[in-house]
């Protein structure tokens, strides 16, 4: 995974709540067995809408998203994180996110980080007002830094933060562990089950 | 202080837990399918690392299958990619599979607890979000993305952070033609869907213990709709008499030592949750959706709700943008609501149970004009189950179409799916735009309604008849 420390970018206000991960990329999208190819498939039933917020000037090149409550709740797909990078999206932030898009989020690099509603709102307003105008979000600092040199602090746990900062790979870190997991290993009960070797109910009868 | 049952299980399974990091916790059962896994396994081809506990991961297909000719090669050439794809991975790092056309294949979280390799106490995960499902057994079990899929297959484990606790306590005897898919239908409506973030939740309580397996499977099914990171039961005699014979459960002198050890899985008495949801179950109608999120639910018997019925402007908003994506007017009575087609099956009613309500409401009748019925078994046991029974002759008689196991119309990822326009009952889960098909309106519904539903034509109960 890439260190990422800030960035600068243009914020994209999306003004909508509960865009579940089927509205940031549908089902029918889902079926490449690669990472990348996704961004046809972001936001897919708005994307021909002339008066979609990607389909405006300002916003088309946007790289900082800003969604209403309850952003990628629902499935659990992954490709909906993908799809936003693949876009272009390298930060989305808002008040409440889906519990396992924000963790996808945290895993494959984008960068989520988590505001009041009122914040949101003023970040809206102020795109309003200046759309198409850069801001800077730095995750060292946890801050959102807008043109006219308002600062705004944002939430992301300690722990995801630092992976991000050293763009650090969460199974290579585990291995550091395989002694824990191997002792671990030693101690489960016997009667768990195992799926190998297969039993079905052909088998047994 | 006690623990409660989720607490319990995820102690046993902290492998190592340092200050400032997640837990790091053992998973017990990796459930893996088509569409979340290629790049998970990818990822571990190209470093080099095998998947570490094979004998703790099972594959099955179900997302991206059709189910018309299942023998016939996949005619969309990129679902059969991806399902040829896992089939060679699951080759390649030696997973257990069941394919299409196999007795064992269907929808994942359908069978889990059927081959028995569900069990209480357990971790299980899967990459996709109804793995909550599993917790009626008393399981802690949770959806994950495909990076986390990789991590999984890789090491066996999962850092994790604690969630908070909460308890959702069920209680009094369901009203007649009441279901466990109104029960958290219901529930759902009550404390919205973003309501269990950041929670992992017991349902507890008398109507909780009075359920089947089938039913619980229902309600922690929906678990993650209401945004819970999983839903639990505790296990008992109803989940022990579930488990016993199935091909993975224990057997002889280690089915005693189980037993005894799922016995202790409960909630201490002098335990505390974090948050408690009461639910009168005594004063619970079937419940329908009328919106786009499952959260947007009413009684059967109730109207479609008006934007400023809501609390905040958000909320409003969000109801305003539903109503015009569902096409309907505040105040129309649910019942007034006619559809074209009537979906049974998915994760949440595909099961045995299900199938056997909703057959007792079609017999002898005929599907109403203009309405197209789809039966989707869970799994190609509970299809064949069925046709021992043979509910399949009477879906057949009644005018529905039977068709072969898998995920189906609940997600529209392969041909079975809503046109632009059309209106479903569906006993799935999400009722999300386009969820089943481009431009298609979902209302979600209990098997009971549904089949009611097939019969006249407009959202309807089976007491209407």
């Amino acid at each position: 995974m890439e260190k990422f420390s800030s960035h600068v970018g243009v914020p994209v206000p999306l003004r909508r709540s509960n865009v579940d991960t089927d509205q940031i990329i549908p089902a029918v999208y889902l079926k490449r067995i690669t990472r990348t190819g996704f961004e046809d498939g972001l936001f897919s039933a708005w994307r021909n809408d002339p008066e979609f917020v990607l389909n405006q000037d300002a916003f088309r090149n946007g790289s900082i998203l800003i969604p209403g409550p309850d952003f990628g709740t629902g499935s659990s797909r992954e490709h909906a994180v993908w799809a936003l990078q693949n876009y272009g999206f390298k930060v989305i932030i808002g008040s409440r996110f889906g519990d396992i898009f924000r963790n996808n989020a945290g895993k494959a690099g984008l960068v989520v980080g988590v505001v009041s509603p009122d914040t949101v709102q003023q970040l809206w307003d102020y795109i309003d007002a200046n759309p198409g105008q850069e801001i800077t979000v730095d995750l060292v600092a946890r801050t959102i830094t807008l043109g006219d040199g308002t600062e705004i602090g944002f939430e992301i746990d300690d722990f995801t933060r630092h992976r991000l900062l050293e763009g650090l790979d969460d199974i290579s870190m585990t291995l550091q562990h395989e002694g824990d997991i191997s002792a671990y290993e030693a101690t489960r009960l016997a009667f768990k089950p195992k799926t190998l070797p297969a039993r079905t109910a052909d088998t047994i009868a | 202080m006690g623990k409660t049952l989720s607490e319990k299980v995820w102690d046993a399974h902290v492998v190592r837990s340092a200050e400032g990091e997640p837990d790091l916790l053992y998973i017990d059962l990796h459930l893996v399918h088509e569409v979340t896994s290629p790049q998970a396994f990818e990822g571990l081809r190209l470093a080099g690392r095998p998947v570490r506990r094979p004998d703790l991961t099972l594959a099955t297909e179900d997302h991206n299958t059709p189910t018309l000719d299942i023998l016939k090669p996949i005619a969309d050439p990129t679902s059969r990619k991806q399902v040829e794809t896992l089939r060679q991975n699951a080759k390649d790092f030696g997973v257990r599979i069941h394919s299409l056309g196999d007795r064992d294949q269907g929808v994942v979280h359908i069978i889990g607890p059927q081959l028995g390799v569900t069990q209480p106490g357990m971790t299980i995960v899967c990459g996709d979000s109804h793995t909550s499902t599993h917790g009626a057994f008393g399981a802690l079990a949770f959806g994950i993305g495909t990076s986390e899929v990789e991590h999984v297959l890789a090491t066996q484990t999962l850092p994790q952070k604690k969630p908070k606790t909460m308890a959702v306590n069920i209680n009094g005897e369901l009203p007649d033609g009441v279901t466990a898919k109104d029960v958290v239908l219901a529930l759902i409506a009550k404390v919205g869907t973003g309501g269990g973030a950041g929670y992992i939740v017991e349902y507890r309580g008398s109507t909780v213990e009075s359920l089947s397996m089938e039913g619980r499977m229902t309600i922690c099914n929906m678990s993650i709709e209401w945004g819970a990171k999983a839903g639990m039961m505790a296990p008992d005699e109803t989940t022990f008499a579930y488990l016993k014979g199935r091909p993975h459960a224990p057997q002889g002198e280690d089915w005693d030592k189980a037993v005894e050890y799922w016995s202790s899985l409960k909630t201490d008495d002098d335990a505390t949750f974090d948050l408690e949801v009461d639910i009168d179950a005594t004063q619970l109608t079937p419940f329908v959706t009328w919106g786009t999120n499952p959260g947007h639910g009413v009684p059967l018997g109730g109207v479609v709700p008006e934007p400023e019925d809501f609390d905040s402007e958000v909320e409003q908003a969000t109801a305003k943008r539903a109503l015009e994506y569902m096409a309907l007017t505040p105040g129309t009575p649910m019942r007034d609501i006619t559809v074209d087609t009537v979906f049974l099956g998915s994760c949440t009613n595909g099961r045995i149970e299900d199938l056997r309500l909703a057959a007792s409401v079609l017999e002898g009748r005929h599907v109403a004009d203009g309405v197209r019925m789809l039966v989707v078994p869970g799994s190609a046991r509970v299809r064949l189950q069925a046709e021992e029974e043979g509910l399949d002759k009477v879906f057949l008689d009644f005018g529905a179409e039977w068709r072969a196991a898998g995920c189906s119309m609940c997600l529209g990822m392969n041909p079975d799916q809503l046109k632009p326009g059309e209106r479903a009952a569906s006993t799935s889960n999400r009722n999300f735009e386009g969820r089943q098909g481009k431009g298609g309106r979902t209302h979600l519904v209990s098997p009971a309604v549904a089949a009611a539903t097939a019969i006249t034509g407009h959202l309807s109960a089976p007491a209407d008849l």
